[in-house]
């Protein structure tokens, strides 16, 4: 974790090594303890050879679509006369997720690195990190470092004396969790709406301006740096359980556990040893109930669910739920599930870009139906008409916000149908009487 | 054109056959089925939102928008497949919870697509049990109102105004379901093109103050007719209530007009159901026009011709045919006509269209035939001339100026002023809207018009009135219809030859001699 404090025994610090280290965050306090190496290493190589050592390491997209990163990068086909773009996504508006965060005000110049890594490796002379318009203590730290980077000589028209171009540029996004969306992100960068695109054509083909683009994450752009310093092995035998899920992931967690922050596991970790005994269990006197792993948008689990889990890509998804984007929020006993799933999809609607359909009336009548249950109103055919809904939003938009929003809904109906009966049915739940039960 | 690949594929069963790229929704036009869609427009750019235009594509993991799917060579496409029927039916469901089901009393009623696809495709009844969404209507200036609780949001007017016009006017405001079309701060509907999105509106949202509560959709008559309001010649369809045209729509060129029509022209309809007719005809009894039969007016007109010089005021307005039948008449005369101009107003979206500086639909045809374009009209005139004033309303010409003339023949549906206290004979015909005939437009483009209205009183479609009359002067010349005088005027002129009205069709065809227009048709499939 590192801040607020020291890191648990049983974490592996890969990417948070020096979160809480002020020193880490200056250029000079960087270049101490190791930052850019692997991008001096990087200049030195053929773009071809990053690309294969991160496709070997199994490094995936941290995100949350774990898309393998060597193969994203493998998708920008060199001298094809047209300029490349890198794009960073640090937009993390999942809520629940704020592990780009801590990396961004911990160690900013890990991101330059990173980008510059990533951009030089598709052939991109230019890098945007694209920070979502919230974030602005990030946004300071990001800038300063790109700042200073550039005075450095690290970044530029001649970076780090290779003779290669590499710029990066910071850029503030006004607040939109769609902006999150790869695609929308380009429109945003742009300077349009952000709107999604419709795929095809995917942004290796048309991407920011219509140019080829690859959009990254920032963890995973910073984690490809130790792969190049360390190589692809030292990062592939770092898996517990599947040999497909490899390397350190950032876990943020939030809700009702008693060590909420960031935690950095090897991926496979058990997930009951990472919330019992990592962030110390439930509060006291309570129990946990439900465990929504990756971010809203993933389904919830049930705790059976979540102690049976390995934390990785394929375990979570054994378990009924997606590792998503690693925001981990724990309900406990004294939650009421409606109140938790009604407030996931009212977020949903307000955020829904409009464009869909399904999106924008699926996400607004599904929040007013949850809140009608929540407040004692509903009936049982709400639970088909949701269930329907939740059907009709699924698959057949143009993003996955719509998804998203049904996510919940649906796992959570299945999960915790009897919360949805006793309010319909005009038992209130009484948080109290619920912990002590 | 390059040569371009050709890709098979079976929708519903039917084998098609489509040139690579064609989107499934064009293909599945062709195979002859119409996918359901609302934002999906063939002359805006593709949006891919309105989602009711998914259909099964096997393999494919999820449903395909077909607008934004382009075919691939042995595609199996299912359309009304339980799955895509089942979406489409959400997507109807979703799009009327929050509307306002005012059919009653919304114009679009008769003509909505939101109708005609929840009656083909949608519930029978709502699961809506929340409060609607509810925003005031407002005035978007020119033309235009907006009621947003009517609308879909499929953005076809905010791509129009973007795209086609290139005036960004109109934007998405708000997300998620308090999302509506906004105006840009500033900005309004005054485009000249503006109007365009009433029609490209497939709801009730976009309405025109014109028309507004004018008339239900099903009272109306359609018929094909080509805008006379200017050189362009835009395609359109003269809509009628009562015998009165209450609203001209486009009908979709791809060689002329592609999908749309100036507000100008759109609106400029007014003169047509005019009320002030000459609606017998008239012949001088001393001071006065005394009123008479047709037979006794034409041969009036045929006796004050005959062996004269005749010199023809013509309108721009009047078809080929008459305009021939006028060149017939002038027995080593001449004629000349006059054009009201107006400005230039392109529609920089769609290549060589404009609302035309010259503001009448058979310039081109008129000089074609061998009318001398002028601003003096009478300064043809010669001492002593017979002066057939034809369809033209001598506005702003002192009637002086006719004292050189010698019998004056009025063949016109408006007797103009100046010509009152001179004319000898006076013939009403029809105006543009209730005979049919052809116009040219300024690329040589001959473009059949029908008739929409039927003409006042005792007034006769004009090409029949000037047969009449050159029959009278013992010309062979007896025609039952208008495609009979075409034919004559495809044998006696050059430029007309191979062209009849059959081969003309609705979509118009160049003269032999036509300009070559820097048009390259624009794809156009049914709207």
């Amino acid at each position: 974790m590192g801040f607020p404090h020291h890191p648990h025994p049983r974490e592996t610090t890969v990417l948070s090594k020096y979160f809480g280290d002020a020193e880490a965050r200056t250029l000079d306090g960087w270049k101490k303890r190791g930052g850019y190496k692997a991008l001096e290493k990087a200049l030195g190589m053929q773009p071809a050879e990053i690309v294969n050592i991160v496709k070997e390491s199994g490094l995936r997209g941290r995100g949350g679509a774990g898309f393998p990163t060597g193969m994203k990068w493998s998708f920008m086909k060199p001298g094809d006369g047209k300029p490349h773009y890198l794009c960073c996504n640090a937009d993390e508006s999942e809520p629940g997720t704020f592990k780009d965060r801590e990396l961004m005000r911990w160690t900013p110049h890990a991101l330059v690195e990173g980008c510059a890594i990533g951009a030089y490796a598709i052939g991109a002379e230019t890098a945007y990190i694209y920070i979502r318009g919230e974030f602005t203590e990030p946004l300071y730290w990001m800038e300063k470092a790109v700042k200073e980077a550039y005075a450095a000589g690290i970044l530029g028209k001649n970076a780090m004396g290779t003779g290669k171009r590499v710029d990066v540029h910071v850029h503030k996004g006004a607040g939109a969790y769609i902006c999150g969306e790869e695609t929308a992100l380009m429109n945003s960068l742009e300077g349009r709406r952000g709107n999604p695109r419709i795929k095809p054509p995917f942004p290796a083909v048309s991407g920011v301006f219509g140019m080829p683009t690859t959009i990254n994450n920032v963890e995973t752009l910073i984690a490809s740096a130790p792969i190049l310093l360390n190589g692809a092995d030292w990062y592939k035998q770092m898996s517990l359980s599947n040999p497909k899920s490899t390397g350190t992931k950032l876990f943020s967690v939030c809700g009702n556990v008693q060590r909420p922050g960031t935690y950095e596991v090897v991926l496979g970790f058990p997930f009951k040893e990472f919330l019992y005994d990592l962030c110390g269990g439930p509060l006291h006197g309570r129990k946990f109930k439900a465990v929504i792993p990756g971010g809203a948008s993933v389904p919830i689990q049930t705790m059976e669910e979540a102690e049976a889990t390995l934390m990785d890509y394929e375990g979570f998804v054994a378990q009924g739920s997606m590792l998503g984007s690693g925001g981990v929020i724990v309900i406990d006993d004294a939650q009421p599930m409606v109140t938790v799933i009604a407030r996931i999809a009212r977020f949903f609607a307000h955020e829904s870009c409009a464009q869909c359909t399904q999106c924008r009336e699926g996400t607004a009548w599904t929040t007013k139906i949850m809140e009608r249950i929540r407040d004692g109103e509903g009936t049982m055919e709400d639970l088909d008409t949701l269930l329907d809904i939740a059907d009709q939003m699924t698959g057949k938009t143009i993003c996955v916000l719509s998804d998203s929003c049904a996510v919940p809904v649906v796992s959570g109906i299945k999960k915790f149908r009897g919360e949805f009966e006793a309010l319909i049915q005009g038992r209130r739940f009484h948080p109290v009487t619920a912990a002590v039960a | 054109m390059a040569e371009q690949k050709m890709v098979s594929l079976t929708i519903e069963d039917r084998p098609v056959t489509v040139p690579e790229g064609t989107t499934i929704l064009e293909a599945a036009k062709i195979a002859g089925i119409l996918i359901p869609h609302y934002c999906y427009h063939p002359g805006l750019p593709i949006a891919g939102v309105c989602r009711m235009c998914l259909v099964e594509v096997e393999k494919a993991p999820k449903l395909a928008p077909s607008c934004a799917t382009t075919v691939a060579e042995g595609q199996v496409v299912h359309i009304y497949s339980d799955k895509s029927l089942d979406a489409r039916k959400g997507v109807l469901e979703m799009l009327l919870i929050n509307h306002p089901l005012d059919c009653p009393i919304c114009d679009q009623s008769g003509e909505c697509e939101l109708q005609d696809y929840t009656y083909q495709e949608g519930r029978e009844d709502s699961r809506y049990r929340e409060p609607k969404r509810f925003n005031p209507a407002e005035d978007f200036g020119g033309d235009v109102i907006y009621v947003p609780n009517r609308c879909i949001l499929c953005t076809r007017c905010v791509r129009f105004m973007d795209d086609v016009a290139h005036e960004p006017t109109l934007n998405v405001s708000e997300r998620g379901d308090r999302a509506l079309i906004g105006k840009f701060e500033g900005r309004d509907m005054t485009h000249p093109w503006a109007a365009n999105v009433i029609d490209l509106c497939p709801v009730g949202a976009l309405l025109s103050k014109d028309f507004l509560n004018k008339a239900r959709a099903w009272e109306l008559d359609r018929t094909a007719s080509i805008c006379p309001n200017c050189t362009q010649g835009c395609n359109v369809m003269m809509e009628t209530r009562e015998n009165q045209i209450v609203r001209m729509k486009p009908r979709p060129n791809e060689h002329v007009n592609a999908f749309f029509m100036c507000d100008w022209g759109r609106l400029n309809y007014r003169w047509m159901n005019e009320k002030n007719r000459a609606e017998r005809p008239m012949v001088r009894q001393g001071a006065t026009l005394a009123p008479t039969s047709w037979e006794a007016a034409i041969t009036a007109a045929a006796r004050a011709v005959s062996g004269k010089k005749v010199f023809v005021a013509a309108s721009p307005m009047l078809s080929n045919e008459s305009l021939f039948l006028l060149t017939e008449l002038m027995q080593g005369g001449s004629g000349a006509f006059r054009v009201v101009e107006g400005e230039e107003a392109p529609l920089p979206g769609v290549e060589d269209l404009a609302l035309r500086r010259e503001r009448a639909a058979n310039v081109y045809g008129a000089e074609k035939l061998g009318f001398r374009k002028t601003r003096e009209l009478l300064g043809g005139l010669g001492q002593g001339d017979v002066l057939v004033v034809a369809g033209e309303d001598l506005a702003g010409i002192d009637s002086a100026a006719l004292a050189r003339a010698g019998d004056v023949i009025v063949i016109s549906s408006v007797l103009p002023e100046a010509a009152a206290a001179r004319a000898s004979v006076v013939l009403p015909i029809a105006n543009f809207s209730e005979e049919e005939g052809t116009v040219t437009n300024l690329r040589g483009r001959v473009q059949r018009f029908t008739q929409a209205r039927q003409a006042p009183g005792e007034t006769r479609p004009s090409w029949l009135v000037l047969g009449d009359l050159l029959g009278a002067l013992g010309k062979q010349s007896s025609f039952f219809l208008p495609s009979e005088v075409f034919a004559r005027l495809a044998s006696a002129n050059k430029a007309f030859a191979g062209l009849s009205y059959d081969t003309i069709g609705f979509k118009g065809l160049p003269l032999a001699d036509a300009p070559a227009g820097p048009k390259t048709p624009v794809a156009v499939g049914a709207a």
